[in-house]
């Protein structure tokens, strides 16, 4: 199938590992990704402020601009997900604000004809490719690699119909049917705090502490995640939490592309495992090679 | 919503009364936004929030605030602004109460009427966002970053150092930020899209 891609700011940057596994996964898997020509912010930004129709406007120039690549937008970035699937949703329940959108698209021949699904690619492997599928195409088995699967809250809240809201299981089985051994892990989709990390540190620190001590304290070696926010909170503050909580934390945060992606052959290189804060090495013998 | 309005203005100001009003609009106009008469306070959404311990005031009692026409004590909360939109509370209530969207449209209206306390941190960073993503089309983490602690606690700034080091050696940050191409054309639909803000939707 052909999907087109919206990469989003933070697969640009903090979150370029990301953007390398999921690009190596979906080429694996026979999957095309087209980049949206063009594409801008999302319109996060705008969300945050008071200004409704312009944040509705920078986020439906994205979608008026993917309407040429066919009926499904990619979107790995929780926080773009979130945004261009609200988006969506407004501008096909509300005829005037669709109107609206479209005279300010206009002023640049844009238009949004609400023909696209918003979709994020764990949802995309899982059900359009499917996990028979995936294993069949896995070369390496990841048997004996403690997980820990989070999820967050925006791939499966307020309303996504991926999922189920509060025991989500899409990567659970995934990662189950390529060998790991999923530990017990009901934090799965409590919140990482997103932006409280940054405007109130001792609150964001309080809740990452948390899920990543429920992670360690029932044997994971690796935390798996889907979104930007979330990969960065876990992983980058752990020193700052050792040291205001007197914990010790020490536990590798990636992304689900990045596991999938070892399965499928990638190297770490490929797979961008080269940019983590704290290294995730998969001990040799683990990670046997083809079956 | 007519009882209400008669009953306000007799304890505002004109100024705290136009506040009330778009406030309540605003509640109502979100999807599901009526939902809030149906609240029937069991406290669902307070036990299932991750920072309501944090809180001055807890998710069932903005509701309960609300209800009782108290706006002026849930907008100078810390309520608003510690709320993480995490939708906890929301897919948890049992009577379909849309609390998060309810919260967020307090939080804008807070914004709106610039009611909260001096360099406060959340509307630092969202005003720096908007500016930036004007400019570029594209948002920038380490700009973003860099002028929000400017603007609240450049010591903080200080403490960041060694983490952004780590990020640019590990190739997450990029040093220059990405713009789109069609800058032109983006500004002519904001600005459009500004007119349009103006024009009240119904
Ligand atoms: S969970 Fe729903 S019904 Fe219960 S107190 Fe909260 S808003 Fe009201
Ligand atoms: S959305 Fe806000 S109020 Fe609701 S549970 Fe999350 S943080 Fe608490």
């Amino acid at each position: 199938m052909e999907y087109a891609y919206y990469p989003g700011c933070s697969l640009e940057a903090s979150a370029k590992a990301y953007e390398e596994s999921t690009r190596f996964v979906f080429d694996a898997l026979g999957q095309k990704l087209v980049e949206i020509e063009d594409w801008n912010c999302c319109g996060a930004t705008y969300y945050m402020a008071t200004k409704e129709t312009i944040s509705l406007v920078i986020s439906a120039r994205n979608l008026a601009l993917a309407e040429k690549y066919g009926n499904d937008i990619v979107a790995p970035c929780s926080s773009c997900y979130t945004i261009l699937y609200k988006t969506n949703k407004i501008l096909n329940d509300n005829f005037i604000m669709k109107e609206k959108v479209n005279q300010a698209l206009k002023k640049d021949n844009l238009e949004y004809n609400l023909s696209l699904n918003v979709r994020h690619p764990l949802d995309v492997l899982v059900n359009d490719v499917g996990i028979d599928t995936i294993a069949s195409r896995a070369n390496t088995s990841l048997k004996g690699i403690k997980m820990a699967q989070y999820y967050g809250c925006q791939i499966v809240r307020p309303e996504r119909g991926i999922d189920d809201k509060e025991d989500p299981q899409l990567m659970d089985r995934l990662f189950k049917a390529l060998g790991a051994e999923n530990v017990y892990f009901p934090a799965k989709v409590r919140c990482c705090g997103g932006m409280l990390m940054t405007t109130y540190p001792d609150v964001g620190l309080k809740l990452t502490k948390e899920i990543l001590e429920h992670a360690q304290d029932n044997g994971a070696e690796v935390v798996v995640t889907t979104c930007p926010l979330c990969q960065m909170n876990l992983e980058a503050y752990q020193d700052k939490i050792n040291k205001k909580f007197k914990t010790d934390l020490h536990i590798p945060v990636i992304y689900f592309t990045q596991a999938l992606g070892l399965a499928l052959g990638g190297s770490p290189k490929e797979l961008g495992l080269n940019r983590q804060l704290i290294p995730f090495k998969p001990e040799e013998k683990t990670l046997e090679g083809s079956r | 919503m007519k009882e209400r309005e008669i009953k306000f203005s007799d304890f505002f100001s004109k100024k705290e009364k136009r506040l009330e009003d778009s406030f309540i609009q605003q509640v109502y106009n979100i999807p599901g936004g009526e939902s809030i008469n149906k609240c029937i306070q069991c406290g669902v959404c307070t036990g299932s929030c991750p920072v309501s311990y944090t809180m001055d005031i807890t998710p069932r009692e903005i509701i309960a605030l609300y209800r009782s026409e108290d706006i002026e004590s849930i907008l100078t909360s810390r309520t608003i602004w510690i709320c993480a939109s995490c939708y906890a509370c929301t897919v948890r209530c049992p009577q379909g109460v849309q609390v998060t969207d309810i919260i967020y449209a307090l939080k804008r209206l807070a914004m709106e009427q610039k009611i909260f306390p001096k360099r406060f941190p959340v509307h630092a960073l969202s005003n720096t966002f908007v500016n930036l993503t004007n400019h570029f089309g594209r948002s920038y983490e380490p700009g973003l970053l860099v002028s929000y602690y400017l603007k609240t606690n450049p010591f903080k700034l200080l403490g960041m150092l060694p983490l952004f080091l780590k990020l640019i050696s590990k190739g997450r940050i990029g040093l220059l930020p990405q713009k789109i191409r069609d800058k032109k054309g983006l500004s002519r639909i904001l600005n459009e899209g500004q007119i349009m803000e103006s024009i009240v939707p119904e």
